[in-house]
Parts: C-alpha cells; structure tokens; sequence
C-alpha cells in the first residue's frame, strides 16, 4: 500500500465541531500568511527567526508555542467542563465517549507537554544566559534542533485533529488499554510519536543547558553564586536528563509491542502492562518538578527584585531544590498505592512523598522572610507570586495528604487528585511562568506590558481558578471519578456548574492577556524600558540594554556578588563605558534545524500511518540534513569592534551616557574588512 | 438595595448549601463501613494537622505583603539582610517536625488499613471474586456457587473478603462508603477486605478509566441488615439465573455498555483462577492436581481470545 493505513475515511468530515475548529484555523493560518506576504516578511521572518539560533529569539518562539497550544488545550478545557455540566441526570452532552476521550488525553498532553514545558524552555532559553553572563548557550544549533523538534511534535499533535484521531487513553496512556489490541487505531501512536521527538528535544536542551552553567558563567561567576532562577532550571535539567530517557525507552517499548508484535506491557504472553506505570510515573514524577523548580526560581526572583531586597536563604534555596530534585526521583509509586503493592511498601513511598514538603516548605518561608523588611512594590509580578503563595500551600497540602496511602484509596483517580494537580501545576508552575513573562518582557522587547490589564488577568486567573477547582475537591469528596463522560448524581450537579463558571472567568483571564499583549504594543512608547533595568534587578540580565544586542554583553561582566549587578550598581561601575572592544565569537545562523525538524515530522507522520518508503525518506532526509551540517565549516564569525562600538555607543546615547567623555577610548577601532573569516577557526 | 439581594442569593446559593449539609451523601464523608470511617478519619486528622502549618504561611504571606507594602514608609527596611541561622534552623524544623508526625501516622494507618488486612470479626466472611470486563462487573460467589453482574449484596456486620483481577485493561474497583479502592488487573490478583456497619444500598463502580463504555460501569453493593435477608436475595439470585459455563462466560465478556444487573448459576468451577491463569501463555500444564489439570483445560479454551489477540 502505498499510502499505509492512511485513507480518505482518516479525515473526520463529518464532525462539525472538528471541522469548524479546523477551518477557523486555517483560516487564521491563511490571514496570518496573506499579511506575511503583503507586508513581504518572508525573508526576515526566515533570516532573523525561524533560523536563528540566538537563544533570545529562539526563546520567544518557544513562548509563542506555549501560547498557541495553551488556546489550544484550554478550548479542550472549556470542551469538556461544557460536556460534564450539561451531561448529568440522563443527557449524554454534545460529545460522545470516543469524541471526548480524545478531548481530555490531548488537553493533558498539550497542557503538560506542549504548553508548560515550551514556556519553561522558552523563559529558560531568554534568561539563563543572560543571567551567567554568557553570550549564548553552549551549543546554539542544538539549542534550534531541540526547538524544531518540538515544533515538529506540535505539528504531529494537532494533524491528528484533522488526519485520523488521537489516543482514547488518558495522557499516561496505561496499557493495555494503549497495545494494539485495545486501541487498535493511530491515536496512540501519534501521542508515541508526538512524545518520543518532543522528548528528545527537551534532553537535548538539558543537556545543552547544563553544559551551559558548567563552561559558560562569567568571569568571577561560582556555582553557588549563580542566580536562583539558573539554579532551578539546572536542577530541572538534571531531572531532565535522568528521568527523560526513561520515558524515551518506555514509549520506545510500547512501539514495539504494537509496531513488531513484542509483548513488554500486553497482559499476554508474559508481558507485564504494570511495568509501564512505573516507567511511566519514573518519569512522570519528576516531570512535575521539572515543570514546578524553574517556577520557584522565578518566584524567588521576582520576589528578591520588587521587595529591593536580596533574596533570603539563596544558599538554603539552591539545597532545597536540589534535595527537592533528588527525592522527586523516590516517590513515583505514590501514583499507584493501589496497585497492592503491599503496606511497607507504600508506607515508605508515602512518608518519602511527606518529606518533599520539607525544603518545598523551606522555600515558602524564604520567601516570606524575604518580603519581611522588605519594600514590596505590587506590580503585577507579585500579584501572581503572592497568589501563587496562597494557593500553593493549599496544593501542597492535598498532595501530602494525598501521599498518605489510607487516603489515597479513597481518593486516587477522584476529581480531588484533578484538583490537587491543578492547583499545583497552575497555581504552582503557570503562575510562575507568567510572572516570569510579565517580569522580562521588557528585557526581550524593550517595553513593559500594560498594569491593569495585567492586574486584570491575574484577577481573572487566581478567581477563576477557584470557582474551577474548588469544586472539584468538593466532588472527589462526594466521590465522583475522574474521565467520567457523564454523570445521574444530582448531588454533584451544582459543582459541575460552579467549575464551569471558574473555567469562564479563566477564559477571561487569558483574553485579558491577549489584549494586554496588543495593548502594550500600541502603547510601547509610553512604557519603554530605557536603560534595560525596568525593575531595579538584582541580576546580570538587567545590565545590557532591553532588547539585549544579540551577543547580549560588549564586555562579559566580572562577578563579585551573588546579586551581580547591585553589587554593580552600589559600586558605581553598572554603566560604564568600556575603554575597548574585542571581536566577539558568534555562531551564524542556519536553517539545518528547520530541515531536520520537516524531516522528522515527514518520518513520525509515516511512522503513524505505516507509510514505510515515506519514513525511509523522512530518515534519509535527517541524515543527510546532518551530514550537510557535518561539512559545513562556516559555522562562525567575529563581530568586529567597531560594529560593537557603534551599537553600544547607541545604547549610551539612549540612556544619556556620553561616550565621547571617556578619554581613554581608543581612537580607530578596526574595521570590519581587516580581519579574514578564514583566520578564526 | 442591600436588603432585597439576601433572598435573592439566598436562593441561588441554595443547592450549594443543600449539597454540603445533606451532601456528603454517598461520597466518602458519609462512611457506612469500619474501613471507610478509618479513612475517613484519617483524612481529616492529617488535614488538621497539615493546616497547623498551612495556614500561618497564608496568613502571614497576606499580612507581610500588607505590612512590607512599598507605601508603608513606616515598616523597617533592610535590604541587605539575608540570612539567619536560628530562623533557617527554624525553618527547617517547622516542616519537618509536622512531616514526623504524619509520618508515623502514616506508617500505622497504611498498616491498620492495608486492603490485603483480613478484618477481624467473629463472624465468618462472604467470599466474592470480582472479574472486570468491558464494561461491567462479574462477581462470583465461590461458596455459594452463584455469580451476578453488576449487583452484589453481603450482610451488614459481616467481613466480605474479594478477590479482584480482570479479563480487559486495568479498572480499579471502589465502594466509597465502604472503603478504599484496589486496581483490578489482568494476569493478576488483588485483594480488598470490607464490611458494613449499616443495611443500605451503597455505589459501587471503576474508578480507573477503562475505554468508551467506562461511565456505565457501576454496579450496587447492598448490605442486608440480617443473614437471613441475605439468604433470601441467594435465592432470589438461584431462582432468576442461567448456568455461568464458559460459553456464557465468554458470551458476557464481549464489550457491553450500561449492562443490566443479571444472575447466575453453577459458575464454572475454578473460573476466576482461570481467567487469572489465561494470561501466563506459554504454560502448557499446571498438572499437580485434578483441579489443576481441569484449569489448565478451562485455561486453555479460555485463553484463544487473548491468543488470538496477541497474535495481531
């Protein structure tokens, strides 16, 4: 068969609900490539993005794919809130079970990995660096692989929208009701596809990001003076590194089964399908650390800067998420008790679970001490922190409570767990992040965001959040399960209602935010951030100009001072204006990331429809798109002193610093023209 | 204005508040079972005692937020002050003196509440098997050789012993009022040991998604309030069944939605432990005993299905 399992039948044409949100995206799509080519964008959109490996841009890119897949996942969640409030007392709602357990399986899926994990990369990607005083991450093309397969992912993920359908499995996908003889169609291999090259990508930005901090802080720089922001992104990159790979050799696994007819998770010929949850959960649990540390490295940041003070306990910080990180990788049983795995069992999985609260509670009090004889601005940063102060411990909580295995029986896979988790991963790890977009939009665009509107989302966000769950820990206590796709119990009607509603006002909350992004932009003049330190920071990103230039410091900053750049400050030496400039070593850009990425999807795409010759042409297309890479040798350049001299010379102007003033500059700096390419390799 | 919203809210609030007083009603605040009171009880003693920590952190992010507020000129700034080794002593103990505590009460209770943990009673218990299918619930009653669908009944006050595997994906089986849940698994057995302390009707379902026809797998667990009602739904269950032979067996374990509640007789002998046993492919016999060779012949016919399935 030339065309595999893939038929006309595979396009669901009759599924009005489907087609509308197809055709409204590609109606977006279409708009969006009309004014592209109107306003003759291509070029710039190919040369200054899509190829860059500059991790500010690529940085962004990922933030915009957090953004699209979070409209994404939150219309499965409207979805699906709609169907449980219609759906009680006898009506079935508007979507039927093979419809609507597509629905939750990919709003899980999306939410966590095409949604959290790209806006943790992306503010990763535009801070890290910036924050160790490094011109970019340690190895940049990579650095644009990774995104690009992530990219790929993504697309695979919403093809299946339109091109056959997605896993009925729940985002864990337990066998065997993922094997081949439960889900015999090409949902779940898109989520194994999807999964296995977005996994591959975020182990290569690990990897990427630790050599980072190990090779590449500034002069000066000690681990332990590293700002708390990188310190809880490295400790989620060691995560990344150990516990990916094991979702990688799970999944990796579950494709044989229903790929070569092997049986390591079928219930069948020796095949053991509880294996799986433990690889998965081996993984999955530190997923929700990876998901939640860099978060609190933004609390912790944002915290420090609007109270003008330093952080309290940075030392404290770095080991408890470092003790976090370890024993996130001792308690994954917590998310099966009751599979009877015996009491000593579960008893010392529990009480492991319990002592994670410890430095996580650590964390809390630091930051309240550091608020303690502080000067707290209430700018919209904070609001999410505070916020997420209060609702965190309430998450925190129900997860201890949830670690204790006596109550986990009655409350495992209840709407009391859906709460928990969102109350952790949304109040918790979403909170962070757009306190952390708020908090350095201005260092990537050079203007603030809109207060109010901002206010406002955060209103609309934290009540919205309430009116949601709440209700649910209301109705895991009344004793509804989760993935129910209705429901005859009057008692729980009026909750369903209520969550509802919550699901509302966080639409509004996101509206709020679309608009405060539009908003801004009209009004940039009035809020431009002039002399690249909107905040009064305490760190190095705050030191060059909003936007960074893209070799993001003329001069790399000596460090002296766990707050590096208030240290640089109460010195006097923040601004000054080098005597000099020395070439600087750049990696070029390239469009071999975007390549390998189109080949991937090509490969996953005929993977998932067994469109063999097409996979062999996907593979051969990725090779060659490394061997390519492999000889090129123009890979790097120098940007020249008097390039530099002229940008920064701006920036001075800007901020009001006359550089002619300085006389010890050095009068002719080089030109462009003196120095050979071919000399610098 | 203000004195014409009362009713008003009132009102609307009103099914909110109905469904918190009478509302527990059937979840698992409203125990009918030892088990379930226990943990029932344990939740709340952890809670409590996670809210002694919890809530001075809420109460005192609310109020240093207030007190440190920028345009309190009043309050003491101190800029530079980061540390404190008697607070961070102190910050540290905070937790981990609370996590001592629920650590022990852990340990006990997972113990004291193990679902494997035969309850004590004077009392000889009600033996039930539980088999998952898609989408329903077969329980068969080995000592009285009668198997239902989606209904079971046992007298209050008296142990119900299960054992509990599955024929299809993993399920997890749960009477909230009664006590916690366990997974259903196939190729493997768990157990739950339960009681009522009160006759009723209570719910029973799967809570561990299972496939399309999940929602409708429910099933009643009635507890009679004496042995001779019991004795009496037995033959109510005798008088209305077919034969549980393997043909109807696997006529029942077709994929089904919403099914009724049925009864059977004469379940074939050693019927769970086959379906249990159907999975170990490559076990050409189990022959020990007589029984064992008539699993391993009812193993065998049960298990084409599942070959059939592997083979794909």
């Amino acid at each position: 068969m030339l065309l595999g399992k893939l038929t006309l039948d595979a396009i669901p044409y009759h599924e009005p609900i489907i087609m509308g949100a197809l055709s409204g995206a590609g109606l977006v799509g279409l708009a969006l490539m009309a004014l592209i080519t109107k306003y003759g964008k291509w070029g710039y959109l190919w040369k200054e993005w899509l190829t860059s490996v500059d991790h500010k841009k690529i940085g962004v890119m990922y933030i915009i794919v957090a953004m699209i897949m979070l409209l994404r996942g939150f219309a499965d969640a409207l979805m699906m809130r709609a169907q449980l409030a219609m759906a009680t007392g006898g009506h079935l709602g508007v979507f039927p079970p093979e419809h609507y357990d597509q629905i939750f399986t990919a709003h899980g899926v999306i939410m966590i990995i095409f949604m959290a994990m790209p806006f943790m990369t992306g503010l990763m990607n535009i801070v890290l660096p910036l924050q160790i005083g490094a011109r970019d991450v340690a190895f940049p093309f990579l650095n644009s692989l990774s995104f690009w397969l992530l990219t790929s992912a993504v697309i695979l993920v919403n093809l299946s929208l339109g091109v056959g359908n997605f896993a009925r499995t729940g985002w864990v996908a337990y066998p065997p009701l993922s094997e081949l003889g439960f889900s015999p169609d090409v949902g779940v291999d898109y989520y194994t596809w999807a999964l296995q090259i977005s996994g591959i990508g975020t182990t290569l930005t690990a990897i990427n990001f630790l050599v980072t901090v190990i090779k590449m802080r500034a002069p000066g720089m000690k681990l332990m003076q590293m700002p708390i922001f990188t310190w809880t992104c490295t400790w989620a990159n060691v995560l990344i590194v150990a516990s990916f790979p094991i979702l990688t050799g799970a999944l990796a696994m579950l494709s044989l089964d229903r790929y070569l007819g092997f049986h390591f998770f079928t219930s069948e010929a020796g095949g053991n399908a509880m294996m799986y949850l433990n690889l998965f959960w081996a993984w999955g649990h530190p997923e929700v650390y990876i998901l939640v540390l860099p978060a609190f490295g933004i609390f912790s940041e944002v915290v420090s800067t609007f109270t003008g003070k330093r952080l309290f306990g940075h030392t404290s910080m770095i080991i408890a998420s470092g003790v976090i990180s370890v024993l996130g990788f001792m308690v994954w049983l917590h998310h099966f008790f009751t599979m009877g795995s015996g009491a000593n069992v579960n008893a010392f999985f529990g009480i492991a679970t319990m002592v994670i609260s410890v430095p996580t509670g650590v964390k809390l009090f630091n930051w309240l001490f550091t608020i303690y004889r502080g000067r707290l601005r209430f700018e919209t940063p904070i609001f999410w922190t505070l916020g997420f102060m209060v609702t965190f411990s309430i998450g925190g909580m129900t997860g201890v409570l949830m670690a204790v295995p006596g109550a986990d029986f009655m409350l495992h896979n209840s709407l009391f767990l859906i709460a928990h988790f969102h109350n952790t991963i949304i109040g918790g790890a979403v909170f962070g992040y757009l306190a952390g977009f708020t908090f350095w939009f201005p260092k990537v665009f050079g203007f603030k965001l809109n207060e109010r509107l901002g206010k406002a989302a955060f209103w609309f966000w934290q009540s919205g959040f309430y009116f949601a769950f709440m209700p649910l820990y209301v109705l895991g206590f009344l004793g509804m399960t989760r993935r129910l796709n209705h429901t005859d119990n009057p008692a729980w009607t009026p909750w369903l209602y209520l969550a509802c509603v919550g699901a509302v006002l966080v639409a509004c909350g996101i509206a709020c935010q679309l608009l405060q992004i539009a908003v801004s932009l009209r009004d940039r003049k009035k809020a431009l951030d002039v002399n690249g330190d909107p905040w009064n920071g305490h760190t190095l990103e705050w030191s060059t100009s909003s936007p960074p230039p893209f070799y993001n410091f003329a001069k790399l900053p000596v460090v002296h001072d766990i707050d590096a750049f208030t240290d640089m400050k109460e010195k006097g030496i923040a601004y000054q204006v080098p005597t000099s400039y020395e070439p600087i070593h750049m990696p070029r850009n390239t469009g071999v990331g975007v390549a390998i990425g189109g080949f991937t999807t090509i490969l996953g795409f005929a993977l998932i429809w067994h469109i063999w010759w097409l996979a062999a042409a996907g593979l051969v297309g990725i090779v060659g798109s490394m061997l390519v890479r492999a000889f090129d040798d123009n890979l790097d350049y120098y940007v020249q002193p008097d390039e530099i001299e002229a940008i920064e010379r701006e920036r001075f102007e800007r901020i009001g610093i006359d550089v002619d003033a300085y006389s010890e500059r050095v009068p002719e700096p080089k030109r462009s023209s003196d120095v050979e390419p071919a000399t610098l390799v | 204005m203000r004195n014409c919203s009362p009713p008003r809210l009132l009102r609307w609030l009103s099914p909110f508040a109905l469904a918190l007083l009478s509302g527990c009603q059937g979840g698992i605040l409203d125990p009918k079972g030892r088990i379930a009171a226990d943990e029932k009880s344990l939740i709340i003693t952890a809670t409590l005692l996670m809210l002694l920590v919890v809530v001075p952190v809420i109460v005192l992010t609310l109020v240093f937020a207030w007190k440190y507020r920028a345009s309190n000129a009043n309050a003491t700034y101190t800029p530079k002050w980061a540390h404190s080794t008697k607070l961070e002593v102190v910050v540290w103990l905070i937790p981990i003196v609370i996590v001592s505590f629920l650590a022990v009460l852990t340990w006990r209770t997972t113990h004291q509440l193990d679902p494997y943990r035969p309850l004590s009673s004077d009392k000889k218990p009600v033996k039930i098997e539980v088999v998952a299918l898609n989408w329903k619930w077969l329980f068969i009653y080995p000592e009285l050789n009668i198997a239902t669908v989606n209904q079971i009944a046992f007298p209050k006050d008296v142990p119900v012993d299960f054992r509990i595997t599955s024929d299809t994906v993993m399920n997890s089986f749960f009477i909230p009022q009664l006590g916690g849940q366990i997974y259903a698994m196939a190729g493997m057995q768990t157990q739950l040991h339960l009681i009522a302390d009160e006759a009723g009707t209570y719910k029973g379902f799967s809570a561990n998604y299972s496939g399309a026809g999940f929602s409708g797998m429910k099933f009643d667990a009635v507890a009679t309030s004496t042995p001779a009602d019991f004795d009496k739904w037995v033959a109510q269950v005798r008088a209305n069944a077919k034969p549980l032979d393997v043909d109807a067996y696997r006529r029942l374990a077709v994929p089904s939605e919403n099914h009724a509640v049925a009864y059977y007789v004469a379940p074939t002998p050693q019927l769970f432990d086959a379906v249990v046993h159907k999975y170990m492919a490559g076990r050409t016999s189990l022959a020990l005993s007589d029984d064992d060779i008539k699993l391993a012949a009812l193993t065998k016919r049960l298990c084409a299905p599942a070959a059939a399935r592997s083979v794909n």
